[in-house]
């Protein structure tokens, strides 16, 4: 950013912070009103697929607070807008949201680039900002008042394909070469130069390493120069589309690497799944979600995806529900849970009370740690397997889509080679 | 190479209705996308509800989607060509167009990513050691049947003729006693007609968004121009020049530079002749 804007933003952050402040004089005067909570979200546009879902999840929590009670004895209320995708938007929405609406909390929206735009403002008021679904969004910040739920851990780099490269480091005979492939986009870019680490660190060989623009239409060119290649490894850093082309070019092309997968986003999407369906045998792709017995062994996880599969037709959005929805559902969880803790909405104690804590949430224990991404890693590494035909009701249940690392939430054992479990 | 052959047929098939409309009518309809990714919803809804196959449904739509074509020319003259102020202003509202579809479909479908099923997809047949996909050959081989339909049409028949006399000289054409508003709202019916085929292709080629149409705009418009405005056979021969360069790149020197190489082709083209390569 460059110091002018930097300058600009300081001085009407400041100018808006005086304000605020200069509004904050009786806030016990309102213990009946509702507390509400702020945020925009990709309700149309490019993220809209999984910004849709995470507002259902964070419906569902409001209501289920509600239920209960509310907040500190207050209702909570929802404020949130459609940011359309568009970083632009971000800016104009949340200072809506804190000097017109004058909500009490604020998240973040969905993904990494509608964060990014939002950290300066939360910096400058010196805002608690729950974060969902970015990658390193704190990295250059390092601001302590951030707390993101996307269990990246603190090297989100790596985090995509180091289960990836330790399973395969693990297998006999063990894996040699490896190709990888992403797209010219800032998500598997990151993702790629994670792989190239891991690579060096476990001794794998490269023989393909390359990138290919979004907007390709036929990824056959592609997997074909890969299949001459020979790899024992294929790791692939794909947006939905991509991940489709590659899959169903790898199997016209008849690629048989020992493992095949990583980090293609868009195979955890349910109207992909039931798309895909066969297809999908063998591969073995990073997820954050498998109804599997140990993920399902989290307390309130059940009651929280019936509710959701119940409003998800009506809602118009993915009728499972298994990639982002608990976790938005557990962001807000932690929050909820921090302010009846500290009794306060006062952004600094809730902060404190959030780098302190160890959370009990749908998607199990929560610890913060550095720059505010899970203290610990927990990208889970699953196995799509046993797949026949494309009904949506196999997926509701364990064994299609098995998880195996981490080790402590391993759920069966890998297929392998990737042949062996590709039919 | 077999590759981008096969996926020029495809892109053919896509561009066939903007060199009708853009082409030969000279209106600048960047909607077009957004039509064939219409047809493409069409094609999965049909697929999903009644397991009819996507390429059937492009083709049983196709007289839906030349009366919703005929509709949006009518609404175009009326507003705009009539009073001669189509240039911008019709730019405009092609645009318009192209979000009220794009805005329509995410309200009723949603933004997911959908797909169609059909028995050959995933399946390849092997030729001479060259394994072709039957997601691609089959709409090569569809995209080459318009392509000579629509050549066909153009030469053969009474009011394709007229279609290229309008492009021509819409002056002599009424002199003649034919009715050019008339003409252009069968040919921007065609186009449109096309869209709903090519959306079928698409949609069994890759899964679909809402907004997939901004990613063709550029190839449709570039392919067009390419072959030279209003050529159907210079369309064909362009997408395929485009399709083997993408596919050749892809191949042998990095996926990263097969767009550069496609859109630096085509500037290279328009230096060397700007008429386009089969353009007059």
């Amino acid at each position: 950013m460059k110091p002018q804007r930097i300058r600009r933003w300081a001085l009407t952050g400041g100018v808006i912070g005086a304000l605020v402040l200069a509004g904050l004089g009786a806030p016990t005067a309102r213990a009946a009103e509702p507390i509400r909570i702020g945020f925009g979200m990709a309700l149309t546009g490019g993220l809209s697929a999984n910004g849709k879902p995470a507002l259902l999840a964070v419906q569902i929590w409001k209501d289920d607070v509600n239920k209960r009670g509310g907040l500190l004895g207050r209702p909570v209320e929802l404020v949130y807008y459609d940011d359309q995708t568009n970083p632009a938007t971000v800016p104009g929405i949340y200072t809506k949201l804190l000097d017109v609406d004058k909500v009490d909390l604020v998240i973040s929206g969905y993904g990494t680039n509608l964060i990014a735009p939002l950290m300066p403002i939360a910096m400058e008021r010196k805002l608690t900002i729950m974060g969902m679904f970015g990658l390193a969004n704190n990295e250059k910040y390092q601001y302590p008042n951030y707390f993101q739920i996307q269990p990246a851990g603190p090297d989100p780099q790596t985090s995509t394909a180091i289960g990836f490269f330790e399973l395969a480091a693990k297998q006999t005979p063990r894996p040699q070469t490896v190709a990888i492939v992403g797209a010219d986009a800032e998500y598997p870019q990151n993702a790629l130069v994670g792989a190239r680490e891991l690579i060096k660190k476990f001794g794998f060989k490269t023989v393909y390493d390359r990138t290919y623009p979004p907007s390709t239409v036929d990824y056959t060119p592609i997997v074909r120069a890969i299949k001459a290649t020979n790899a024992d490894i294929v790791f692939v850093a794909s947006y939905p589309p991509d991940s489709v082309g590659m899959l169903r070019a790898a199997h016209e092309v008849g690629l048989q690497p020992k493992i095949f997968g990583g980090g293609m986003v868009g195979l955890q999407f349910t109207s992909v799944m039931t798309s895909m369906g066969p297809m999908l045998n063998g591969v073995v792709n990073y997820d954050f979600w498998a109804p599997e017995p140990t993920m399902l062994a989290f307390p309130g996880i059940k009651e929280f995806l019936k509710e959701y599969q119940a409003r998800a037709e009506k809602a118009g959005v993915d009728p499972l529900g298994y990639y982002l929805p608990p976790y938005s559902y557990a962001l807000v969880q932690v929050l909820g849970q921090a302010v009846e803790a500290t009794k306060s909405l006062d952004q600094q104690k809730l902060a404190d009370y959030l780098r302190a804590t160890e959370f009990n949430t749908v998607v199990g224990k929560v610890k913060f740690g550095k720059n505010g991404e899970w203290a610990k890693g927990r990208t889970l590494m699953v196995q799509y397997q046993k797949v026949h035909g494309t009904g949506i009701d196999q997926f509701r249940g364990p064994g299609k889509k098995v998880v195996l690392y981490p080790e402590e939430l391993k759920s069966g054992a890998i297929v392998y080679p990737y042949s062996a479990a590709k039919n | 190479m077999v590759a981008g052959l096969l996926l020029g047929g495809f892109y053919a098939a896509v561009s066939l209705g903007v060199s009708l409309i853009f082409g030969l009518l000279d209106i600048a309809n960047i909607a077009q996308p957004a039509f064939v990714i219409l047809g493409s919803y069409a094609a999965y809804v049909m697929n999903r509800s009644f397991g009819l196959d996507a390429i059937l449904t492009g083709l049983l739509f196709t007289p839906v989607f030349y009366v919703l074509g005929a509709v949006v020319y009518r609404l175009y003259y009326e507003s705009f060509e009539r009073r001669g102020e189509e240039s911008l202003r019709g730019l405009v509202f092609f645009f318009g167009v192209l979000f009220i579809i794009e805005v329509s479909l995410s309200l009723k479908y949603g933004v997911d990513y959908r797909l169609v099923e059909a028995a050959y997809i995933g399946k390849s047949i092997d030729l001479g050691g060259v394994g072709i996909a039957f997601r691609l050959l089959v709409p090569c081989l569809v995209g080459l049947a318009m392509t000579l339909a629509l050549h066909l049409f153009l030469s053969r028949t009474f009011y394709g003729r007229a279609v290229m006399a309008v492009s021509q000289d819409r002056l002599a054409l009424r002199l003649m006693g034919a009715d050019p508003v008339r003409i252009k709202t069968i040919a921007f019916g065609v186009g449109i007609a096309a869209a709903s085929l090519a959306g079928a292709l698409l949609i069994t080629i890759a899964p679909v968004v809402p907004s997939t149409d901004r990613d063709y705009i550029g190839r449709m418009f570039a392919i067009t121009v390419l072959g030279g405005m209003g050529s159907i056979a210079g369309t064909l021969v362009a997408a395929v020049i485009l399709g083997v360069a993408e596919s050749l790149m892809s191949t042998f020197f990095g996926p990263s530079w097969s767009l550069a190489v496609s859109f630096g082709i085509l500037l290279v083209a328009l230096a060397v002749r700007p008429a386009g390569l089969l353009g007059r």
